[in-house]
């Protein structure tokens, strides 16, 4: 599961769905891997209002990642300003960093925990197991 | 013929065996690309996006969704939910070949099985709920998944219970002006007016569109729009607009303006109501002309 999708996935109990903290997953025994995909920079300029930046903050500091900047980065800085002539404008290390961040970099195994209700959900081989038996639905 | 919702619940129906025939029979391969295809166009998407596949089963219509050209939006980048674990392990084989060129028969035991499938895969039942924090996708998708929803499995849950479930759980997840795209297989006319009613009931603008009405290949598409935003024409019906071939049919209860009584007695609208009145209780009535209801030119 790609870090983008862990940024929008909350706990699927009903009585998680009303309490912030059901949001976000902790991820725990996590097997982390690169998978390559193409680089898309209008599409992480399409998602950047939509990420919630201290849930991915968490997230890194969780997986022993490199500590990210403390504010969401602006849509200005995925281009290089200057290029409004002819030529397309060219992505930054940012975007490319971001890229690598959020669409690259997968979960592969592990659990996620729900930190309100603290029911596990587990990750294999990149797939993660919502399904909840009918008691907890 | 027999509908594979009376014989087993999804996730066992879809064994390791059924889901593979499934994905490797070239004639159901054209037929999900094609029914892909066309929820791609209604939803009528202009930039890279984030789209949610319901019931993504083996990852054909997600193939689909990644492959958009930039020129038609592309590339989208997807999620998806099935209940059959079955088909998400042929999807992971699968891997991100193209079902327009992986026409052999033994696709799936090509070294393209060793690249990662292009969108997150979860095991979720969609009767369920859709478990995403408010405003996440895009749009959504769902190709021949929705009647499996329409069977509940045990005598705790119900099929009303379940649509409501996951029609809520969508709604929430869209990001407003939002769209889905559900194509399926209703049994008959009641099961459809129940989808479409759960999607009414959940907030959405939702409206059924149906490719070769009356033919044995009829293929049901009910649209949702979340209000708010860009929605084309701020109306249902919008969705449609500059599309060929596609009557609207507006079954929705008008307001009536002013009713019968408002009707001007001796107007052309009137008389011919009245007519029509009148042959229903069986009463000989003059066939309608140019001439009904016209008026008489002034004698001076």
């Amino acid at each position: 599961m790609k870090l983008l999708t862990l940024n929008f996935v909350s706990c699927a109990r009903k009585a998680c769905k009303s309490s912030t903290s059901s949001f976000p997953l902790h991820p725990r025994d996590a097997e982390l891997e690169l998978v390559e995909m193409e680089f898309n920079p209008q599409f992480l300029q399409n998602m950047l209002p939509k990420l919630e930046w201290e849930a991915l903050q968490i997230i890194c500091n969780e997986l022993a990642l490199p500590t990210l900047p403390s504010s969401t980065p602006a849509a200005s800085d995925l281009f290089e300003s200057g290029g409004e002539g002819s030529s397309p404008a060219q992505p930054t290390q940012v975007a490319r960093d971001l890229h690598k961040l959020l669409l690259e970099t997968t979960i592969r195994e592990g659990l996620l925990v729900c930190s309100n209700c603290g029911h596990e959900y587990a990750i294999k081989e990149g797939i993660a197991n919502f399904l909840l038996p009918p008691h907890l639905v | 013929m027999s509908r594979p919702e009376d014989i087993l619940p999804p996730d066992i129906y879809y064994s390791s065996t059924t889901a593979r025939k499934y994905t490797t029979s070239s004639r159901i391969q054209h037929i999900q690309a094609q029914m892909a295809q066309r929820a791609l166009s209604l939803l009528n998407l202009t930039t890279p996006s984030y789209i949610l596949d319901v019931g993504c089963g083996s990852g054909l219509s997600g193939a689909i969704l990644s492959s958009t050209p930039p020129e038609a939006g592309g590339p989208h980048v997807w999620v998806g939910m099935d209940i059959s674990a079955d088909m998400l392990s042929v999807a992971l084989e699968r891997g991100g070949e193209d079902p327009d060129t992986g026409n052999s028969d033994d696709g799936s035991e090509e070294g393209e099985g060793e690249e990662e499938c292009q969108g997150d895969l979860f095991l979720a039942d969609a009767g369920q709920g859709v478990p995403f924090r408010a405003g996440t996708f895009d749009a959504a998708i769902s190709i021949s998944a929705v009647q499996w929803l329409c069977n509940a499995e045990s005598s705790i849950e119900t099929a009303e219970g379940r649509l409501k479930r996951f029609f809520e759980g969508l709604y929430a997840a869209l990001r407003r002006g939002g769209r889905a795209v559900c194509q399926f297989y209703p049994r008959d006319e009641g099961q459809k007016r129940m989808v479409a009613q759960a999607a009414i009931r959940a907030g959405f603008g939702a409206g059924l569109l149906e490719d070769g009405a009356g033919t044995k290949a009829v293929k049901v598409y009910l649209v949702c729009t979340v209000g708010g935003g860009d929605v084309a024409g701020g109306d249902i019906t919008g969705v449609v607009e500059g599309m060929e071939g596609v009557e609207v049919d507006d079954t929705r209860r008008r307001v009536r303006r002013g009713g019968e009584k408002g009707m001007q007695k001796g107007s052309k609208q009137w008389i011919l109501r009245k007519k029509d009145r009148m042959e229903r209780k069986g009463m000989v009535v003059k066939a309608t002309s140019k001439y009904t209801g016209r008026k008489r030119k002034i004698a001076f």
